[in-house]
């Protein structure tokens, strides 16, 4: 695809055009004995129903009820989820960081897109995109306020940026009002945008 | 290389865009590259360095145009041609024309689906002992290497502390140009906000990044 044939209304042309060039790649490498025919499609089945931000939930859900985990993954987040047989493996280098009323962190990939796949799922659109990946190190405060979210003007923000195979996983805080809550009940409760950096969890009650 | 992939700290872009229930892929074709790339990396045509470098070396005007999976379709098909695994004969036939070559670790096949959910490893023994420890100062180095690198532009030349020692890992570098693993110390360094952006910059913010021990030296 030359840059020209790149429109910014994404017209249909050159959708399908992009359409064709995946077709053809995948029929190559098919074909040549690369890649077994179904094997891409259990590949993406697999994404689809084995990673996302549910593992995560329960990893935090967990941290909130049961000290002991808490100390345990932030320690050594790798070897604290495996301790969780529910829980998709998450594979080495895991660091979990722990939010506090003197200090927010936030999670970027500057130079890409590293994301911890296992426990939140394939990275949303604009996590990967120019404008949070530019801003979230300079700018991380009006970074927020494209989520809506406000910090107390004395919070520390700390930015992880991804630059190696290391993977960060934010530990929001509790919400307030969920004294006696299920593991279950709390892990409802924490949201992706959380476990990034990038919002808060629900609070107990509010819709869903 | 100090490529336009290297965004961290770049103004112009404007907003964040946040898109309410989000699909995890906005079309088919979308999950099939994201497919391809994983199966053929599995199957050993690349390691994950080399597919980095790939995107990142996409002319800058490409790059800023192209969504997400075409960054990593082209990154994909430039790699599979250069590496001889594909070739442009076969391109443009849209069909197998010329043989294959042998792969690494063979043909990828539904029972190799359950290992690549699990992530590599990236950990190594190490060469030779830490140089830093967690407390230490260090510089970034002011370096400009032409080719992958995973220290950013804009930490280059800035004072921060060691925070964590992460043990040795691969070293993208050299993986990236398939010069081998040449395991390095991995280090979480953190920077004081107004070390990077200056003075009237806003001072509660800590920005961190990891470091292999190459990109460092000590104050």
């Amino acid at each position: 695809m030359s840059p020209q044939d790149h429109h910014h209304d994404h017209d249909r042309s050159e959708l399908s055009e992009t359409e064709l060039r995946v077709r053809a790649l995948e029929t190559i490498l098919t074909e040549k004995g690369y890649v077994e025919s179904g094997a891409l499609d259990a590949i993406i089945q697999a994404y689809e129903t084995k990673i996302g931000p549910h593992n995560g939930a329960r990893v935090v859900a967990k941290a909130w009820t049961d000290p002991a985990f808490k100390k345990a993954l932030l320690e050594d987040g790798t070897k604290a989820v495996g301790t969780l047989g529910h829980v998709s493996r998450v594979g080495d280098h895991l660091v979990v960081v722990e939010n506090t009323s003197a200090r927010h962190n936030m999670v970027v990939c500057t130079l890409c897109s590293c994301y911890p796949w296992e426990l939140l799922g394939l990275p949303p659109v604009w996590y990967k995109s120019s404008p949070y990946r530019s801003r979230a190190v300079k700018d991380p405060r009006g970074v927020l306020a494209d989520f809506g979210v406000t910090l107390p003007k004395d919070t520390e923000i700390r930015v992880w940026d991804s630059t190696a195979e290391t993977r960060f996983l934010v530990l929001p805080m509790r919400p307030a009002g969920t004294e006696g809550f299920s593991e279950q009940q709390l892990a409802e409760l924490v949201t992706r945008d959380s476990m990034i950096g990038t919002g808060f969890p629900k609070a107990p009650g509010a819709a869903s | 290389m100090n490529g336009v992939h290297d965004m961290g700290g770049m103004d112009g872009f404007g907003k964040v865009e946040i898109e309410p229930n989000e699909p995890m892929f906005h079309a088919d074709w979308e999950a099939r590259v994201m497919a391809m790339v994983r199966a053929m990396g599995a199957a050993g045509a690349y390691n994950i360095d080399t597919s980095r470098y790939y995107r990142e070396t996409l002319p800058p005007h490409v790059y800023l145009a192209s969504s997400y999976y075409q960054k990593w379709l082209l990154g994909l098909e430039n790699m599979l041609i250069d590496k001889g695994f594909v070739s442009d004969t076969d391109m443009a036939a849209g069909h197998a024309v010329q043989s294959a070559k042998p792969l690494k670790r063979g043909q990828f096949t539904r029972g190799d689906v359950e290992r690549i959910m699990t992530r590599g490893q990236f950990g190594r023994t190490p060469q030779a002992a830490a140089k830093f420890k967690p407390g230490d100062k260090v510089r970034a180095r002011n370096m400009h290497p032409v080719t992958h690198t995973r220290l950013p532009r804009y930490v280059r030349g800035h004072v921060g502390v060691v925070e964590r020692d992460h043990g040795c890992h691969v070293f993208p570098d050299s993986a990236a140009t398939e010069s081998g693993e040449n395991p390095q110390w991995l280090y979480t360094v953190v920077f004081d906000g107004r070390e990077l952006w200056g003075r009237d910059s806003d001072p509660t913010v800590k920005v961190s990044i990891d470091a292999f021990e190459p990109y460092l030296e000590p104050v």
